[in-house]
Formats: C-alpha cells, sequence, structure tokens
C-alpha cells in the first residue's frame, strides 16, 4: 500500500473500496470478541469457511469476523447480510443447515433464532431485537461492519474522514471548540469535560507534550474499552490523531491491560496499518502534522486505570499516584505537558467532528452528552453490552434490555461505577442515567460496568467483596486508603461472621468518611462507596447480620445447611459428594446432615436432584 | 544449600541468560521500557528467574531495588515457576454474585493448595482473575485455553481429573 499523501488520495481510496463491495452481497458476520471466543467461535469460523466452500459459494458469499455484538448471553452470534437475519448459540455444526437454507434457499434456520424467554415471541431481524431496539448504537454498532484487521473496513464506514475535516478544514482550537460545545465528558468515570482538558494541555508550556489512551480497564465485570478496542481499534487511533493535533502533540500511547491479549494484537495490526496509509507517521495525508502512537502494555494494577499511576507505569515504575495539585495537563508523562482519554473517549472524537457538535449535544441530559457503552451482567438475563442515550432510566435497561431477573427472582440493587461505585436499590430504578445523577444516589458512572444483584446476593458481602479487591489493589502510599480499607474490612468481616456490635456500623461510616476525605487518589477517595451506599439502603441488611442473620444465605459463619426430611429420597448423591463426610443416611431413607463436620461449601445443595437441601 | 543456588545461578547464567539480553537489546536498553522487558523475560522464561532481575538491573543500570519493586507490584509478573496447567478462577464482580466463592474454594480444596499456590507434583496452578470479561458464561474457570462456562463446586473435580489425566496420556 501507498502512503496517501493527499486528501483527494484518500478518497480516491475510499471510492475504490465502496465501489468495490456490493450491498446486496451476502455476508456472514460471526462475532468473535472474547466473550465468543471462550464459545468457541473460531470453529464456527472455520466451519463456515470450509461450508462455504463445499457449497460451492465461494466467491459469492463473504466471512467477516466481527468485534462484540454486545449480546455476549446468546454467543456466538451470527448475522447473515443483506437481510441481518440474526442467530444466535450458533455451533460448528449449525454452519452446514446455515448456508444451504438461509444463503442458498433464503429460508430461515428457525431453530436459531432468539426467543424472548418472557413474552415467547421469535425474531428473525437483528434491528427487532428487544436487546437492541431500545439502544443506541454510535459506537459498538460500528463492530458489525468492520473486521477490527482489515482498514478497509474502517475506510469504507467513513473512517478517517473526521481526520481528515479536522486537518485540512479546522484550526486546532476550533476541534477543541467542538469538543466543548459537544459536551463530551470522560468515559474513564469521573467525567472531567473533554474539551476543557485539551485545552489546559494546548495551553500548557513545553514544546513535547503527549496524548494517552487509557484502556487499562480494571473495574471487574467491566469489559467495554476491550470490546471496542478488539472490535474497532481504528475508531480509536482516529481519534487519539484528532486529540494530538487539537492539542498540539507528535507522540502517543495507548496502556492497555495485560490481560487482553487480543485488544494488544489487533491494536498492533491496526497502528501498523494507519501508518502504512499514512494516518500516523510524519506529514499525516500531506497536511504537515506529525504523529504516532506506541503501545504499552500494563501490569495489572487496578491503581494504574489513575492518570498520575499510570503515566508512572509508562515510564517504566512502579505505579504509584501522586498529588495532583499540578494537573498532568501541564506535567504529566516525564513531567511534560499530558492529556489522558479513556477509550471510549477516544472513541466518540471522530463522530463529534463528522457530525457536529449539536448532533452529539442533542443525545443525553442537560449536563450529560452522548451515549454511554455499560457492562450489563451478574444476575440477569441479557448479559452483554448495551449502548444507551444518556438519560435511559436504569429499569429500561434491567428490564427493556437485559429482560429483568432469572429464575423468577427479586431484584436487590445494581451495582455501578465498579470498586469505585455504590449499589442502587430497587426505589431508585427509574432514576436517569447520568454523570450527575448516580453521584447524587451515592454511586457513580465509571467507566460503564453495571451488576445486577438479587435476593440471594447479600450486601453486606458485596461491600466485603469491594473492600477485598480494594485492598489488594491499593498501593498503599497513603495512609487513609491503606489502613483505612484494612480496617473496614475487618469491620464488615466482623459483622458478616457474627461477631459484630451495634456500634460497629457508626464506626464504619465514620472510618468511610475519613477514607473519602483524606485519601491521595481516586482510588481512596472513592473506596468507600460500596460501604456507603450499601449502609445507607441496605441498614436492616446489615442489622439483621447484627442479630446473627444473613438474609441471602450467604454469609457462612451466620447459615446453617439442612435437609428436608420430606423431600430427601436417600439417593446418597449428597453423602459420596460431601467432601467432609458430614452427611449421614440409610439408602432410601432421609438424610442429615451433622452440622459440626459441615464446612458450608455448598456442593449438597448444588448436586440435590429433589431441592432437599437448603439453608436456615 | 547456597552451593547448590550457586550452581543453579550459573547453569541459568550460561544457559539461558543470553534470552534477556536479546530482550534488553530489543529495547535498545531503555529504562522506561522496564515493564515491558520483564513482560516479555516472562513470556520466556515463564517467570522471572532471581538472576534474570539481576541481570535486567545491571544492563539497564538500575538498582535491583527498582526491578523487584516493579516485578512484585504488578499482578501480571510472577516469581516462582508455573505449574504445567493453569488454573484461573475468575473473581469479577459479576462471577462472584453468580457463586465463584464457592467454586474457587472447592478448586483450593481439591488441588490442596491455596490461590496463586502450584500443586506438590507440578501440574497445576492456581490463580485468581479480577474479570475475564466474558461475563455471560460467569462464574468461569479457564484451564490452560479451555473457558468453561456455569462452573459450579461439583463442575471442578471432574475438571481437574481430565487434566490430570491428560499429563498421563
Amino acid at each position: 500500500m501507498k502512503r496517501i499523501k493527499n486528501r483527494d488520495d484518500l478518497e480516491k481510496l475510499r471510492r475504490t473500496i465502496v465501489e468495490g463491495r456490493d450491498p446486496k452481497r451476502t455476508c456472514i458476520a460471526i462475532c468473535a470478541g472474547t466473550g465468543c471466543q471462550a464459545y468457541e467461535c473460531e470453529k464456527v469460523v472455520e466451519a463456515f469457511t470450509s461450508e462455504i466452500e463445499k457449497q460451492k459459494m465461494k466467491g459469492k458469499t463473504d466471512i467477516r469476523r466481527t468485534g462484540c455484538r454486545g449480546f455476549c448471553q446468546r454467543g456466538p452470534i451470527t448475522v447473515v447480510y443483506p437481510e441481518g437475519i440474526f442467530y444466535q448459540r450458533v455451533k460448528s455444526e449449525d454452519a452446514k443447515e446455515i448456508v444451504s437454507e438461509t444463503i442458498m434457499n433464503k429460508r430461515i434456520v428457525d431453530r436459531l433464532l432468539y426467543v424472548d424467554p418472557s413474552t415467547g415471541q421469535k425474531f428473525v431481524f437483528e434491528k427487532d431485537v428487544p436487546f437492541y431496539n431500545k439502544q443506541m448504537r454510535i459506537l459498538l454498532g460500528h463492530n458489525a461492519y468492520v473486521d477490527a484487521t482489515k482498514i478497509e473496513d474502517y475506510i469504507a464506514i467513513d473512517g478517517y474522514s473526521a481526520l481528515e475535516k479536522a486537518l485540512f478544514e479546522m484550526k486546532p482550537e476550533q476541534v477543541i471548540d467542538v469538543i466543548k460545545q459537544s459536551g463530551l465528558r470522560g468515559r474513564g468515570g469521573a467525567g472531567f469535560p473533554t474539551g476543557d482538558k485539551w485545552e489546559m494541555c494546548r495551553k500548557a508550556n513545553g514544546d513535547v507534550k503527549y496524548v494517552i489512551c487509557n484502556a487499562d480497564e480494571g473495574d471487574p465485570g467491566a469489559y467495554m474499552n476491550r470490546s471496542l478496542l478488539e472490535g474497532n481499534p481504528h475508531s480509536i487511533i482516529e481519534g487519539m490523531i484528532i486529540g494530538a493535533y487539537a492539542i498540539g502533540s507528535n507522540e502517543g500511547y495507548v496502556y492497555v491491560r495485560y490481560e487482553y491479549p487480543l485488544a494488544v494484537k489487533n491494536l498492533t495490526t491496526a497502528l501498523g496499518q494507519a501508518r502504512e496509509h499514512g494516518f500516523l507517521g510524519k506529514d499525516i495525508l500531506g497536511s504537515g502534522f506529525s504523529f504516532d502512537i506506541e503501545i504499552r502494555r500494563g501490569g495489572g494494577a487496578f491503581v494504574c486505570g489513575e492518570s498520575t499511576a499510570l503515566m508512572a507505569s509508562i515510564e517504566g515504575k512502579v505505579g504509584e499516584p501522586r498529588s495532583k495539585y499540578v494537573h498532568t495537563a501541564e506535567k504529566g508523562l516525564w513531567n511534560r505537558p499530558s492529556n489522558l482519554n479513556n477509550v471510549e473517549t477516544w472513541a466518540n472524537v471522530p463522530l463529534i467532528i463528522l457530525k457536529g457538535a449539536n448532533w452529539f449535544s442533542n443525545i443525553g441530559t442537560e449536563k450529560s452528552k452522548g451515549t454511554k457503552i455499560f457492562s450489563l451482567v451478574g444476575k440477569i438475563n441479557n448479559t452483554g453490552l448495551v449502548e444507551v442515550p444518556m438519560g435511559i432510566t436504569l429499569r429500561e435497561i434491567i428490564y427493556d434490555i437485559g429482560g429483568g431477573i432469572p429464575d423468577g427472582k427479586k431484584f436487590k440493587a445494581v451495582q455501578t461505577g465498579g470498586p469505585s461505585g455504590g449499589c442502587i436499590p430497587e426505589k431508585l430504578l427509574n432514576l436517569p442515567v447520568d454523570f450527575e445523577r448516580l453521584t447524587e444516589v451515592g454511586s457513580m458512572m465509571g467507566s460503564g460496568g453495571m451488576i445486577v444483584m438479587d435476593e440471594n446476593t447479600c450486601m453486606v458481602d458485596v461491600a466485603k467483596y469491594f473492600l477485598k479487591f480494594l485492598l489488594e489493589e491499593s498501593c498503599g502510599k497513603c495512609t487513609p486508603c491503606r489502613e483505612g480499607i484494612k480496617r473496614m474490612l475487618e469491620i464488615s468481616d466482623n459483622i458478616s461472621s457474627g461477631r459484630g456490635e451495634s456500634e460497629d456500623l457508626k464506626l464504619l461510616e465514620e472510618l468511610a468518611t475519613v477514607v473519602k476525605d483524606f485519601s491521595l487518589c481516586g482510588l481512596g477517595q472513592t473506596a468507600s462507596n460500596p460501604v456507603l451506599s450499601t449502609v445507607q439502603y441496605f441498614r436492616d441488611e446489615y442489622e439483621a447480620h447484627l442479630d446473627g442473620k444473613c438474609p441471602a444465605g450467604v454469609c457462612k459463619a451466620l447459615i446453617e445447611y439442612f435437609i428436608h426430611e420430606d423431600k430427601c429420597n436417600g439417593c446418597g448423591l449428597c453423602r459420596k459428594n460431601c467432601p467432609e463426610n458430614a452427611i449421614i443416611g440409610e439408602p432410601k431413607k432421609p438424610h442429615a446432615i451433622v452440622s459440626e463436620k459441615c464446612i458450608k461449601c455448598g456442593i449438597c445443595r448444588e448436586i440435590c436432584k429433589f431441592e432437599a437441601v437448603a439453608i436456615t | 544449600m547456597n552451593e547448590t543456588r550457586d550452581k543453579n545461578s550459573e547453569t541459568l547464567g550460561i544457559v539461558e541468560l543470553g534470552k534477556v539480553d536479546a530482550i534488553i537489546n530489543n529495547y535498545g536498553s531503555d529504562k522506561s521500557s522496564l515493564i515491558a522487558i520483564l513482560q516479555d523475560a516472562q513470556a520466556e522464561y515463564g517467570y522471572l528467574p532471581q538472576e534474570v532481575m539481576r541481570r535486567v538491573a545491571t544492563n539497564l543500570g538500575i538498582p535491583l531495588i527498582q526491578v523487584f519493586g516493579v516485578a512484585t507490584f504488578f499482578r501480571a509478573f510472577r516469581l516462582t515457576p508455573k505449574g504445567r496447567f493453569l488454573v484461573r478462577v475468575c473473581l469479577g464482580t459479576a462471577c462472584h454474585v453468580r457463586g465463584a466463592p464457592s467454586v474457587l474454594e472447592e478448586t483450593e480444596r481439591r488441588l490442596k493448595v491455596k490461590a496463586g499456590g502450584t500443586t506438590d507434583d507440578g501440574l497445576f496452578t492456581l490463580e485468581t482473575v479480577n474479570c475475564l470479561g466474558c461475563c455471560a458464561l460467569g462464574p468461569v474457570a479457564v484451564v490452560g485455553d479451555e473457558y468453561v462456562g456455569q462452573m459450579k463446586a461439583t463442575k471442578v473435580a471432574p475438571l481437574i481429573k481430565k487434566y490430570a489425566k491428560k499429563s498421563k496420556g
């Protein structure tokens, strides 16, 4: 490929690509995101490739390995275009039938269609599936049309035309103005206005400036950034080049989590292609502007999601944050002005430049514009990635898109914001989701984790879970965070093991406030949210623990396993599988658990086919 | 004891240290590439042997404490060799609320090691991860490259047996 030297060359290339494509041509798009990889989608891709050859459809049908399609619950997802026929849970054995029926004979393979579990309604087309039709997929939607390893796919959907517009039609200050007017705010968690951040960095003194993409997605249960990087890496690259042009930077870094090998691979390929085409390197598209990007793999430390810790890590140092009285826009990486944005923030940039500030600011609420991607996980029917306009209610996300709670269980809470966020109770389900509202109720937007919990989730246990996570991930530099989290964990551990005292809740709240007010960085400043929000909204559950009961039946010290005599037929399965030989009973007669020996591992309950084992 | 250690390090010195030298050279002995160098070294050796860390420190001209600091700060690095099969139990929030703790406990019981440890026969290393990002499968465990979704405590024993058998076959 020859380096593109000017605008005309790029437009010519785009025309050639688009004209070379027949929109009516059949294409089988198979989701190859990490979630579907775990479902062995690669075997599905292989099966389709060989079936197409066998059934002599080669040359008439394309196969596209796409990034994450979001509906992970139903993976591997396979969509047949141009019709958009949506098949779910497709296995390699199904390839033959899809090719012979749908592709050759235009017939639907009924058994692979999605059936809404609540209504029993069957859906043929992707656009009609309820999981999708309340979403607004301005970012994730592109994943369907792009094979991440093919820059042509991105160029065909207007990729790099925002860059072209910025470089040739706008001054850097104008780019910043558009981003400011759009109201775009940081998607990494805190929601700082992106345009303001860029302006600070542009105005900062210094010849060398850096732009950085934070792809160190660390919130457990959140994988939005990974799916963007894996599925459409060029959109992030394009956003970064535009940002660099606006700020006046020639060097960029993507700091990506080491647990994301596919993202690193696809991004490396994409960077190579972008360089080859002249979107990166010297004199980009003949504009005179030069910029290049390097990848830095993270080392797996949650605190490195914090900007100063991340920058220390890029410098090859231990990822400890520093106090930010001097902003990183002035002194960041190697003490030079640096601008850091999250993956999702960067991905929004080309769209805003191309479609205009008004287009973007028309989506969302007064102060939170655009869409947000959430990873909707936990006790929810439709696990997956959802992209919704800001301002949508939690109820709509959980019930209309997420399909509600499995097994007819009762909703208890939804946790947003990862370890920095809080648990939101049922009475607040009509809350519109935006930066301000989530903070007002004691949680936060965070990077987009949304974990749904049901009646069997213990809120004391959840608070303990996050404290344990944070204790491990706290870098230990400042005392309130290092010691405070440890003590909060001790107190909640006491509560969950029946050793709690009535003053504990007050102490816990007091300690949480201290950690919040006096910690050095964002990790500590928000570490109390899981505790404070659960104490605020689920105080009765904490009090029940103080009375020696765990209502959800989770905290081991407060529960006992027993066998319902009337339900047990004495099959002996539990007795044989009990690791402690704690179950006694003669064959065909009701069994019993010796509570002194029982370690409450739950295996008997899991294995019993008659639901005879229960918890008190 | 000391003698054995010296002997080991000497062997490693002759046989293996060339690889880490090459890695360091790849990065032009750039100090800011410390993390990347250690990542590549770990990919090469399977873990970070003491001698390798010493070599990195010497060649980059930085104190050993800085190398050790980085190697112990980040989760990605291990200072002991890993077993033949790596068992990873996901403890992400989604997996947690769906019952990951009981999966981990049962795995620890069956393998007779705590998370982070390696079985005496060197077959299994047990680790926990904060999120694998395939939450729809949760609770998830990964053995080698195999993802096992909807994990339950009762699925642990057969899974381990399968891999133990594999090692013999």
